[in-house]
């Protein structure tokens, strides 16, 4: 028997070549090309006035300078569209303000790092002397700078955009205000959440070819989305999209960052490389990716709750103020998420979510790994603590009772999630996850862990975090399997990989419904000369969308190849079974060369009528008769040569996977540094494909996630100016800051696509900041409200916190009942 | 702000022995290592995650030393030899016993950081080589990744101390094993 | 981030380079490691028109015990002088200090002389050398000097070498008295980051066991490195290490910056005075029992305490 591939934690097909430094990122391509360095605003917000290149003529290597102006020529005298306004991507009823930048600068920048001005040179030394040596002058104007300068409003980052309000959105289920005014108990609490960002290891990267023989246009980027890219660059260059293949390398990480398209430098590159006739490429260094590409994160949210006397949540209303920095390509796609996704596995009674989008002179914001969920998560978690600690229960028990059941699965939350589908729950089991995160971390045995450590002059603290995230979200992706006639398997996939093992999980799809071995499978993934249609990997996606759309299309290729074999060996399709890359009769023991059996590769031979004896595979063949008689066409008129086919997989709506994460943190009592003793997690995505990369997105995701609560911000001075633009300063954790994560699987598979799977990209990086404020907050005896936190503002919340400003935890102070307040909250009790 | 450039800007010949083979190449006095690498040398394994020697994508082995290759001029190590990721494999051009012990533990994803990881552990086992998991952890310590959280890098380390002391014939008991957690 | 061109030269001696030095001007900048010449270099925040290239001068990669303590020469790598077993017998500090000086891959390559020179208030080598005494030797065509530590760093970024000097070593002196003990403590936000707060601490007990002197140095807690003589304050306070570090931070006056307010770096030298007091402390006590009748000259013992005698 052919050894079931799904499921298993078998190592990766595309390590050997990692490994050995055989991988080809973008960087790695295109030796000898011209190369492209950028000037970019060092302003927040000004007026372009002029640009100066006279000192950068002379400059030895130089090929070419390109401003505005030249992208308003090359329209003029052509039918490119690059002196347009960029693409907004996904438009929104709510979105009424929507903006997107130029691909170069036109009149005004509005953050630091707005391209301005192209160069292309012999090599990157020699553009950025060239950049050096270009002056632009700025008029300067006033820079909008956070959330309260965005909403105060005294300054307009587009003086067309009243308040710099992108988008006002409002869901609401039931009369969420009245349910609170009317419930027993009442909470109010402020949060907020900084920005970070993605930061894969690789930047992003654009190298274009143009052949202008073939008048075609080859596109390497370092995208999720090389099909979108595609016909981004068709429709802004205006070359017919069969003359364009785009092409995503390896890429060095992704997290979202590089699913914006098309990027400016997405579209000029390939503009330069025609408009030179030359080999053009751009590879991102460290400080452009800084400035110039996307962050997320940052909001503002009030949560207002109503509950009983039990916890038992009546009606909730959750304001955000999001941050989308200064344009808008990318929608409300991460406010939309985070309004719905705050829910969690919760009922949450009756609902009202609102946001706010706003405009500041800030890199844009573009969903990072979670795409809103975190701080939605963060939200609802810190709302769940409060109640607990409001009402003296234990911080599980008032979560477990506002769980949905496994038993209310399907459950339709009566609003409408990111992909425009009803936010309806297609399974799970929650109590089923926190009872074995409970086990896991030992929840209830801590009080006396903590008392020993307290006893000993330690301060140790329990957090936990609850959270559903949508996964695989439509509209379709696709897959094309084929079985060469020398019995390889090749199968592709439009949507890109960057580094979560799709082509061995892929490849071990294909193998179990073809009944071949994983080694004879290989996957391409992000090349548009090999697939055409796809949506792009976001959103943990992929295993979902391609993973079933390859079992599908390998469906269809068993299918042929069992009605081909059948007829080679004159037996009904349904007593054939295909074990090891063999067609075989079942039941009958295997016989190499009789007549109850035929490779996969011979069947591919027999699958094409043009059969020319190239290889042994093909006169072996020629034993076997298939086709219909001498009066019928050779490719009957409802099939194909070739054993291979396309499929594509399009679900109703997402499917929710879960998890819960658990941390033990210890804070010094001196020097407040945060340690994480323990880290738990246990998680549902459905059926795994494969175990051991599913842990890897996992341990990945924490490490995001610890960077987010403990690390990694982005520091803005009040000119717009980020103060942390490098590894030195932005704080990505090394090994010594993440801690071992300890894992648990519970396998609730999803009804609504043929692999009972559910997606696992994100799930990570949720909880994290959820969990480690609940922690620090049962570590210190005060709430933490907002992240990320670092030792010395725990430092200054200490302070406060002894001042009497910060109220301590009922729990700590002894009053579980009457007066109290949850930090900077309003509550009042009936 | 740059001062002036000359027509044409100096060049200096310089030789390195990139793993194992004599290279040349005339380049800039600005040209650093991970450039030439790359790009004079055609080694594109060495790869460039910051340019500002945080990261540790760029690490190489110079004179058996690991060393940001960001943060030096190739000028600077001319006559030196150097290590890449690409030289990591054993003589027969067979996966070494970290790139074995990266593979056998799914310690990358995306494989940007991993060949400077690969040159500083191939490096830190050859001093230590039998390393407890929090030395393991240590060893790793300079080296940024997105991607894995570090996890199951740790347990590559280990994995690769263990293979090398198969492959010398080395039974003994390990120091370090396995911790629980490191590779849970 | 690419380097802007430069001419490059690459001096055989130390006379030629000083005399290289001396012809190319203010504009021309000494490479050692480059660790952090490098990264300026990238990101185009240094300019020079000229580096001088000092990595061929192998008379100067030297770590030498002398009587008086430990000589390190301008080319002796980081790793080198932690990695000195007859250095880290004189001196357990420069170990221990050294292990916080980024990771060790950088310290394969920066030189603990160019991190001195480089005048960063933050670099952990620059507290140390004051802390123990240190001068740097500079050298120039004019001649040769030698400039206490105390007097060595002007400001941040700026150290007292001028633009014709090529600074060969720095000479880190031997604790002196019966019995020494040292400590160095620091907190970062990530492990190898620049410290939010650096401590060294020497202290120094009789025969008796009395306190001697108790002596620190910070990081990262002004514009150059902080020495405190906390003498009178131990022998005053009793044993309260904490009452001694609340003294020492009173006399500091930190700045705020991105990472941390100037109260909490206060607060992390209050902390970390005391422990890394208080850790001297019990490694001067462990080496004068070690040695109970015999203080050796002038050096007296040093205790590591990390794992005992190293």
């Amino acid at each position: 028997m052919t050894t079931r591939m799904i499921g298993e934690p078998i190592p990766r097909r595309e390590d050997p070549r990692l490994v050995t430094g055989q991988g080809r990122y973008l960087d790695d391509l295109g030796a000898g090309a011209l190369q492209v360095a950028f000037v970019r605003s060092p302003h927040a917000h000004a007026r372009i006035v002029d640009i100066d290149v006279t000192d950068a003529l002379d400059v030895d290597g130089l090929v070419a300078i390109y401003t505005y102006e030249d992208l308003a020529a090359a329209d003029e005298a052509g039918s490119s569209h690059l002196s347009e306004p960029l693409p907004l991507l996904i438009p929104h009823p709510d979105l009424t303000h929507p903006r997107t930048a130029y691909p170069l600068a036109r009149d005004e920048v509005n953050h630091v790092g707005e391209p301005v001005v192209m160069v292309v040179a012999t090599d990157r030394y020699v553009a950025e002397d060239v950049c050096d040596r270009i002056r632009v002058n700025y008029e300067v104007l006033p820079a909008v700078v956070g959330l309260d300068a965005a909403i105060e409003a005294t300054h307009l980052v587009h003086p067309d955009i009243p308040g710099n309000i992108g988008a006002h959105m409002v869901q609401e289920r039931g009369d969420a205000r009245a349910a609170i005014a009317a419930a027993p108990h009442r909470l109010e609490l402020d949060l907020e959440i900084e920005r970070s960002a993605s930061m894969p290891m690789e930047g992003r990267g654009v190298y274009a070819r143009w052949d202008a023989d073939d008048r075609t246009l080859r596109v390497y980027t370092s995208t999720q989305a090389a099909t979108s890219v595609r016909a981004a660059i068709a429709a802004k260059l205006a070359v017919p999209i069969d003359r364009v293949e785009v092409i995503a390398p390896d890429v060095g990480g992704g997290f979202g960052v590089k699913v914006v398209h098309p990027w400016p430098e997405e579209v000029l590159i390939p503009w330069a490389a025609m408009r030179l006739g030359r080999e053009v490429k751009w590879t991102e260094d460290r400080r452009e990716h800084f400035i110039s590409s996307a962050h997320e994160r940052g909001q503002k949210q009030k949560v207002r709750v109503g509950f009983d006397d039990d916890g038992r949540l009546l009606g909730m209303e959750f304001q955000v103020w999001h941050d989308h920095g200064a344009y808008t390509p990318y929608g409300l796609i991460v406010p939309i998420i985070t309004t719905t996704q705050v829910l969690g596995p919760y009922k949450p009674g009756a609902y009202r979510g609102e946001f706010w989008s706003l405009y500041t002179n800030t890199v844009i914001v573009t969903p990072y790994r979670g795409a809103g969920r975190p701080q939605g998560c963060f939200a609802m978690e810190r709302t769940m603590d409060a109640i607990a600690d409001y009402l003296g229960l234990d911080r599980t028990v008032v979560r477990e009772r506002n769980f949905i059941q496994p038993e209310e699965m399907p459950y339709d939350h009566g609003l409408v999630f990111q992909d425009g589908r009803g936010l309806v729950y297609d399974s799970g089991n929650y109590p089923a996850l926190l009872d074995k995160l409970k086990a896991l971390v030992g929840w209830d045995s801590f009080a006396e862990y903590a008392e020993q450590a307290r006893a000993e002059g330690r301060r140790v603290g329990i957090g936990l975090a609850c959270y559903v995230e949508g996964t695989g979200v439509g509209p379709y992706e696709g897959a094309h399997v084929r079985v060469e006639t020398t019995g390889e398997v090749v199968v592709a996939t439009g949507l890109t990989t960057q580094g979560q093992g799709h082509q061995t999980m892929l490849a071990q799809i294909v193998a179990d419904e073809l009944g071949v071995p994983v080694e004879r499978v290989t996957v391409t993934t992000g090349d548009t000369r090999r697939f055409k249609y796809a949506v792009g990997t976001f959103a943990s996606r992929t295993a979902v969308m391609s993973g079933n759309a390859a079992a599908l299309a390998a469906r269809k290729v068993r299918a042929k190849a069992l009605r081909i074999a059948s007829e080679a060996l004159e037996v009904d399709p349904s007593d054939l079974e295909i074990v090891d890359g063999v067609v075989r009769v079942r039941g009958v023991p295997s016989s190499p060369g009789a007549k109850t059996e035929i490779p996969l590769s011979t069947v591919a031979v027999l699958s094409n009528p043009l059969r020319y004896a190239f290889d042994a595979e093909a006169a072996r063949a020629t034993q076997f008769a298939v086709g219909g008689s001498s009066e019928e066409p050779p490719v009957a008129e409802d099939d194909e040569p070739g054993l291979e086919a396309v499929d594509y997989y399009s679900p109703p709506r997402s499917t929710f996977a879960a998890g819960m994460h658990a941390a033990i943190v210890e804070t010094d009592p001196e020097t407040a540094e945060i340690k994480v003793l323990r880290y738990c997690v246990v998680h549902d995505c459905g059926n795994l494909i494969n175990p051991r990369i599913v842990e890897g997105q996992i341990h990945g995701g924490v490490a995001q996630g610890v960077g987010g609560a403990l690390y990694e911000r982005m520091v803005y001075d009040s000119a717009g100016q980020l103060l942390n633009a490098s590894f030195m300063d932005f704080l990505m954790p090394y090994a010594s800051e993440v801690p071992t994560v300890e894992t648990d699987h519970l396998q609730t598979p999803s009804p609504l696509n043929p692999l009972g799977v559910k997606g696992a990209g994100e799930a990570g990086v949720i909880p994290a900041a959820a969990v480690f404020a609940s922690a620090i907050s049962d570590a210190e005896g005060f709430a933490i409200t907002r992240m990320p936190i670092s030792p010395s503002e725990l430092f200054e919340l200490r302070e406060r916190f002894a001042a009497g400003e910060i109220p301590p935890l009922r729990s700590r102070s002894g009053h579980i009942s009457g007066e109290g307040r949850f930090v900077r909250a309003k509550e009042d009790s009936r | 702000m740059t001062p002036d450039r000359g027509p044409t800007e100096q060049t200096h010949d310089i030789s390195l022995t990139v793993n194992g083979v004599l290279r040349q190449a005339r380049v800039p006095a600005r040209r650093l290592l991970s450039d030439c690498l790359r790009h004079d040398l055609g080694l594109t394994g060495t790869h460039v995650g910051c340019e500002h020697g945080v990261c540790g994508a760029c690490t190489v082995l110079v004179n058996g030393q690991p060393m940001r290759s960001c943060l030096l001029l190739a000028v600077s190590v001319d006559g030196s030899e150097i290590t890449t990721v690409e030289g990591c494999t054993d003589p027969d051009g067979s996966l070494g016993p970290v790139q074995r012990a990266f593979m056998e533990c799914h310690g990358l994803q995306c494989g940007f950081c991993t060949p400077g990881f690969i040159t500083t552990i191939a490096a830190y086992l050859r001093r230590n080589p039998n390393p407890t998991p929090e030395q393991a952890r240590e060893a790793i310590g300079g080296n940024l990744c997105r991607c894995t959280g570090y996890q199951n890098i740790v347990a590559s380390v280990l994995r690769a101390a263990e293979i090398m002391r198969e492959e010398s014939g080395d039974a003994g008991v390990p120091a370090a094993g396995h911790g629980r957690g490191e590779r849970a | 981030m690419k380097p802007p061109p430069f001419s490059y030269h690459r001096p055989a001696t130390v006379t030629e380079a000083v005399t290289m030095l001396d012809e190319l001007g203010p504009d021309a900048k000494i490479l050692a490691g480059g660790q952090s010449l490098v990264p300026m270099l990238n990101m185009r925040l240094a300019t020079p028109a000229h580096l001088i290239d000092i990595n061929r001068l192998d008379e100067l990669a030297y770590v030498r015990v002398e009587p008086e303590g430990v000589r390190v020469g301008a080319l002796a790598r980081h790793a080198d002088v932690e990695h000195d077993a007859a250095a880290g017998r004189a001196i357990p500090l420069l170990a221990e200090a050294l292990r916080s000086v980024a990771h060790p891959t950088i310290r394969n390559r920066g030189t603990t002389v160019g991190s001195i020179v480089h005048a960063d208030p933050s670099g952990e080598m620059t507290a140390v050398l004051c802390l123990l005494d240190g001068e740097v030797t500079l050298v120039s065509r004019r001649g040769e000097r030698t400039v206490p530590a105390q007097d060595f760093f002007v400001a941040p970024l700026t150290s007292a070498a001028e633009a014709d000097e090529l600074a060969t070593s720095a000479l880190f002196r031997r604790p002196t008295g019966a019995a020494t003990g040292t400590a160095w403590m620091e907190v970062a936000r990530r492990h190898g980051d620049y410290a939010l707060c650096g401590v060294g601490a020497v202290v120094t007990l009789n025969e008796a066991g009395a306190l001697t002197t108790v002596r620190t140095a910070y990081i990262s807690m002004g514009p150059i490195p902080q020495t405190l003589d906390l003498t009178l304050e131990a022998i005053g306070s009793n044993g309260d290490w904490r009452a001694v570090g609340e003294a020492a931070a009173a006399q500091l006056e930190p700045e705020e910056d991105i990472h941390a307010t100037a109260r909490y770096r206060r607060q992390l030298a209050v902390v970390l005075t005391a422990r890394a007091c208080r850790l001297a402390a019990e490694r001067a006590e462990r080496a004068r029992r070690a040695a109970p009748s015999h203080p050796t000259g002038g050096a007296g013992r040093t205790g590591s305490g990390v794992e005992g005698e190293r």
